[in-house]
């Protein structure tokens, strides 16, 4: 990855250039057009929302919608807005990342540093998980966390999430660790260093861009998610299933204004990781999953 | 005697280590994903309707599946929808990554608004969707207003045209995320290739068909696979545009199976759709999954 | 998290044992109300069992009628930790009584005498093999036609009483420019404007179709002409139909854009909110052709299967709680249904409500109380959605003419059993 360079070799003129731009910020005006609809929708009044146009700027503008959403909108019985959900959806999310990126690091360490006969095997294995639908998981999961104890609990969501989540952990940190030259883990080794200080004192230091690239989409996802949050939430339900209460209610005026608002809110922390931590992404790609 | 012995240990616990520590991911996929997938199959035999009841049934949940024009519906609509939204995307991402990568200024700024749907799910934007593609609030309202009085954008009340609005909502999705694969693939090829080819006289044009995209292999298959499981998973899209509607001329696979497992209390045949999408995946899945496993011995 | 909470029973625990002697626990309730009103009604019963020293633990989950809610309480009931009281429907109830996964309320009921005051049809979904296992909080008819009156005026001012004179509205009403059916093109609401029709073609008819399920009269002549009065209604909805939600649709008859809507009596209040007044701004009729029938859908509280006595004192109060009248009447006036027992006063009820009160007492006593099928008040699930199916596919068109959405129908019910 140090070989290649940041600027391709290609060169082009003067129309073509005024052409990509152009083809390029019409790209990013479609990307932008839902976001856009929902900001400017949520800091109207909804008398404005109504018959209005709902790429038009507000007259009058006000944060109302936002504060409705944050603190005092219907989701449950009480009037509670989204905020405590959100406190619910850190607690589980953090701990869910933290230990699915652990776990794929290690399995990605072992799967190429470590081999042994069948591995291949018990990657493929891991793989295909990926691509498991979720909906059809969920009375045996149901089940199981019964079995255990752990349904409706905090520990139980986190539990769910890891499972389906290594599979993708695993794959990112595998592709990238195989292209770590494995003769310096070898060096290593006769030194006597063993398997977790390895870990700890060599690959660890170079994981930073998959590490990246495996927080962020195990971050989008478990925040996203909303079958397994409302199926095994239990009482401390996550904040997507909170929204979806909000959006959904069935009677009565829809306060799109306060929907929208809900919504972004709801979105603040993905859209937080994707735009923080966006441009390591492409790097982290580019190192690992990509060239496989 | 006693020091080889521990000398020993250590060796073996060095060598059952990585073992050891593997053990559990593997113990938990083999339960919870190929544990679930037979429990599924069972279940897909059996006559269960609101919980799993093991009354065999043979081969009677499939038969019925097949039976229903819903199923059909669902199974015409994957193909055109998976075709186009992988063909698409792929197209879109490949091109946005080869325009990005032409010393761009603003790249910095572009990627991120490229890549934030991939950040948001559809319960986020679900309503803004509904918004745009309703005739009378979106964009055909839109455009009248600013004096296109004859502009016309109905697809999401037609049921022949209906499935291309969740293409277009599911394409914005993705294909971000597609071109940012596409792009580290990209800076990823050596330089020097590509001003050996200019040397030798090959037009911009010759140079992207004939050496770069075929150096993009990896990121096509790496694409393809992404694309492909999010097109046979893809649920909350549908949900949040259509319901499945107009009528059911949206219905999808994972629509249907949800339906049928938990709204219709028909678990059995659920279960027997799942059956027929996981033999989908698998047969998708299996064969690439080989050839990229292999190669890499 | 767990701990956090932990604690904060502990504390709570600590705090009642402290001030009383009762060892109630908390109930847990699972439910979709999460709109304003709804939700304000459903605090009534909060705070009610909280003088009674039981806490309430909320599990709302919104959409799709219940559906989502519906998963959540498979997944819940699947683990072996199924919530206390559970807003269901209909059928719904039933079923899952079969799969022996409810409670008993027959002690409460029997000291109460709710066999006395609940309509006998509604009793068929709060009783199981003679037990109580449900509350019924209201009961919902659906068989309303809500009309703008300037717009009925405009199209002859006499509100319709049959099929024929309902199409002679629907072509004035479409001959003056408006919209003449306000409608959103989802499958329960197609099914809503069906029972109507259905409904229309006789009491006996509507039993031996979706009631009995009599693949003859499924398949019939009858039925053919009832989805030739469903396509006929179809011609008269705007192209924009498809997908709305069914309060959009109000709206557009509250705002003069369209004529009428077919909807259930949760329609009322969005009319009321919009600060219009029956009979002057609008009008409330029954379904041409069944004034005097009701179909019914009922909200109703099914009790889960709890262990210990501490939880199933709290069930029962929380039962009983529901079933007071004055609860009963609160909760109704916002939710626009009647109560779901017959002895409670109607004072509290606008005109539209005091109607909606005495059709459903007339139809109780003439046996012509049926459950609605869109609502699952008439067939399981299942049945209910090969029935959705049919009729979605023949508002939309797909059938060439009744007789052959019919036919379809018979195939579908029969295969969905």
């Amino acid at each position: 990855m140090s070989a290649a360079s940041q600027d391709t070799a290609v060169s082009t003129g003067r129309v073509t250039r005024t052409f990509l731009y152009l083809v390029l910020i019409l790209f990013a005006l479609f990307y932008l057009l839902p976001l856009y609809v929902m900001g400017v929708n949520s800091v109207k009044p909804l008398s404005e929302i109504t018959g209005g146009n709902m790429m038009a700027l507000p007259q009058i503008w006000t944060l109302a919608p936002w504060r409705s959403a944050w603190s005092t909108a219907q989701i449950g019985v009480e009037p509670t807005g989204l905020k405590p959900y959100f406190l619910n959806s850190i607690l589980m999310v953090v701990p869910a990342v933290a230990i699915s990126t652990v776990v794929g690091a290690l399995n990605g360490y072992i799967l190429t540093k470590w081999r042994f006969r069948g591995d291949t095997w018990v990657f493929g294995l891991m793989l295909f998980s990926c691509f498991i639908p979720f909906q059809i998981v969920l009375i045996p999961m149901a089940v199981v966390l019964g079995k255990l104890g752990l349904a409706g609990t905090v520990s139980g969501l986190i539990l769910v999430h890891v499972v389906y989540g290594i599979g993708f952990t695993t794959l990112y940190f595998r592709n990238y660790y195989a292209a770590f030259p494995t003769e310096l883990i070898r060096a290593a080794q006769i030194d006597g260093a063993g398997f977790f200080r390895i870990f700890w004192r060599i690959l660890l230091p170079v994981s930073g861009p998959i590490a990246v690239v495996s927080v962020i989409w195990q971050f989008t996802n478990i925040w996203n998610d909303f079958l397994f949050g409302v199926s095994f939430g239990g009482t401390s339900q996550p904040m997507t299933v909170a929204l979806n209460n909000l959006v959904q209610s069935s009677t009565g005026v829809k306060e799109y204004n306060v929907h929208f608002a809900g919504a972004i809110l709801a979105a603040l922390p993905t859209l937080f990781v994707y735009i923080v931590a966006g441009r390591y992404f492409v790097r982290g790609l580019m190192a690992g999953s990509v060239k496989g | 005697m006693a020091a080889p012995g521990t000398a020993d240990f250590r060796t073996q616990l060095q060598d059952w280590l990585p073992k050891l520590v593997l053990a559990p991911s593997l113990a938990v996929t083999l339960l919870f994903v190929y544990g679930f997938i037979l429990f599924t199959i069972v279940l897909s035999f059996t006559g269960s309707k609101m919980l799993p009841r093991f009354t065999w049934v043979g081969f009677e949940n499939y038969e019925k599946l097949f039976a229903l024009p819903a199923w059909h519906t669902a199974i015409a609509n994957i193909a055109i929808f998976a075709s186009l939204y992988i063909v698409i995307c792929t197209a879109i991402g490949l091109m946005l990554a080869i325009f990005l990568d032409q010393k761009i200024r603003g790249e910095g700024m572009l990627r991120p608004i490229y890549l934030y749907p991939m950040a948001l799910s559809f319960i986020v934007t679900g309503t803004a969707w509904k918004w745009f593609l309703d005739p009378g609030i979106g964009l055909q309202n839109v455009m009248r207003q600013w004096g296109w009085e004859s502009f016309t954008f109905t697809w999401i009340k037609d049921s022949e045209m209906a499935i291309y609005t969740i293409v277009l909502a599911a394409v914005w999705q993705t294909s971000g995320f597609v071109m940012a694969m596409f792009l580290a693939g990209l800076r990823g090829i050596d330089n020097e290739i590509l001003k050996a080819a200019q040397i030798d006289g090959a037009s911009n044009w010759q140079l992207y068909r004939r050496i770069v995209i075929p150096l993009l292999r990896p990121a096509f298959l790496s694409a393809f696979v992404i694309l492909s499981h999010l097109a046979i998973k893809s649920y909350d899209l549908v949900v949040a545009l259509t319901g499945g509607g107009p009528g059911r001329a949206t219905e999808m696979p994972a629509t249907f199976m949800y339906s049928y497992t938990f709204t219709r209390n028909q678990m059995g045949i659920g279960a027997s759709s799942a059956v027929i999408m996981l033999m989908t995946i698998a047969a998708i899945m299996v064969p690439y999954l080989y050839a990229e496993l292999k190669e890499k011995k | 998290m767990r701990g956090f909470f932990g604690l904060k029973l502990t504390v709570a625990a600590a705090l009642l044992a402290s001030t009383t002697m009762a060892v109630a626990e908390d109930v847990e309730v699972l439910h979709w109300w999460t709109s304003g009103g709804e939700a304000a009604a459903l605090n009534v019963l909060k705070e009610d069992l909280a003088t009674k020293s039981i806490g309430w633990v909320d599990m709302p989950v919104a959409g799709g009628g219940g559906e989502a809610a519906m998963t959540a309480l498979r997944a819940r009931v699947t683990a072996g930790n199924p919530p206390t009281a559970v807003q269901m429907l209909g059928f719904d109830i039933l079923d899952w009584a079969a799969e022996d996964a409810l409670g008993d309320l027959t002690t409460v009921a029997a000291a109460e005498g709710w066999d006395a005051v609940v309509p006998a049809a509604l009793q068929g979904f709060s009783k199981h093999d003679g037990k109580w296992i449900a509350a019924p909080v209201n009961v919902h008819s659906t068989n309303w036609v809500w009309m703008n009156k300037a717009a009925l005026d405009a199209a002859g001012g006499k509100a319709p009483e049959t099929w024929e004179e309902l199409v002679a509205v629907l072509d004035a009403m479409k001959a003056n420019g408006i919209t003449p059916l306000a409608h959103g093109g989802q499958a329960w609401q197609d099914a809503t404007v069906f029972d109507g029709v259905v409904l229309g073609l006789g009491n006996d008819f509507y039993k031996a179709a979706f009631i009995d399920l009599d693949p003859a009269v499924l398949g019939g002549d009858q039925m053919a002409e009832a989805f030739n009065r469903l396509i006929k209604l179809s011609t008269y909805v705007d192209a924009n139909f498809s997908g709305r939600d069914w309060n959009l649709a109000s709206a557009m008859v509250i705002n003069g854009e369209a004529g009428m809507q077919m909807m259930g009596d949760w329609a009322k209040g969005e009319f009321v909110k919009a600060g219009k007044v029956p009979g002057t701004d609008f009008v409330c009729i029954r379904f041409p052709g069944t004034q005097g029938s009701v179909t019914f859908n009922s909200d109703q509280f099914a009790m889960f299967g709890v262990e210990s006595d501490g939880a199933k004192a709290a069930q029962g109060a929380m039962a009983s709680a529901i079933m007071n009248p004055t609860f009963q009447s609160a909760f109704n006036v916002v939710k626009g249904s009647a109560p779901a027992r017959t002895d409670v006063p109607n004072d509290a009820f606008d005109d539209c409500g005091k109607k909606a009160m005495a059709d459903l007492a007339t139809a109780n006593d003439s046996n012509s109380l049926f459950g609605s099928m869109a609502h699952g008040h008439a067939a399981p699930a299942s049945v209910k959605n090969a029935v959705y199916d049919v009729v979605t596919a023949a508002f939309n068109g797909s059938y060439v003419d009744g007789a052959a959405a019919a036919a379809a129908l018979a195939t579908a019910v029969a295969a969905a059993q």
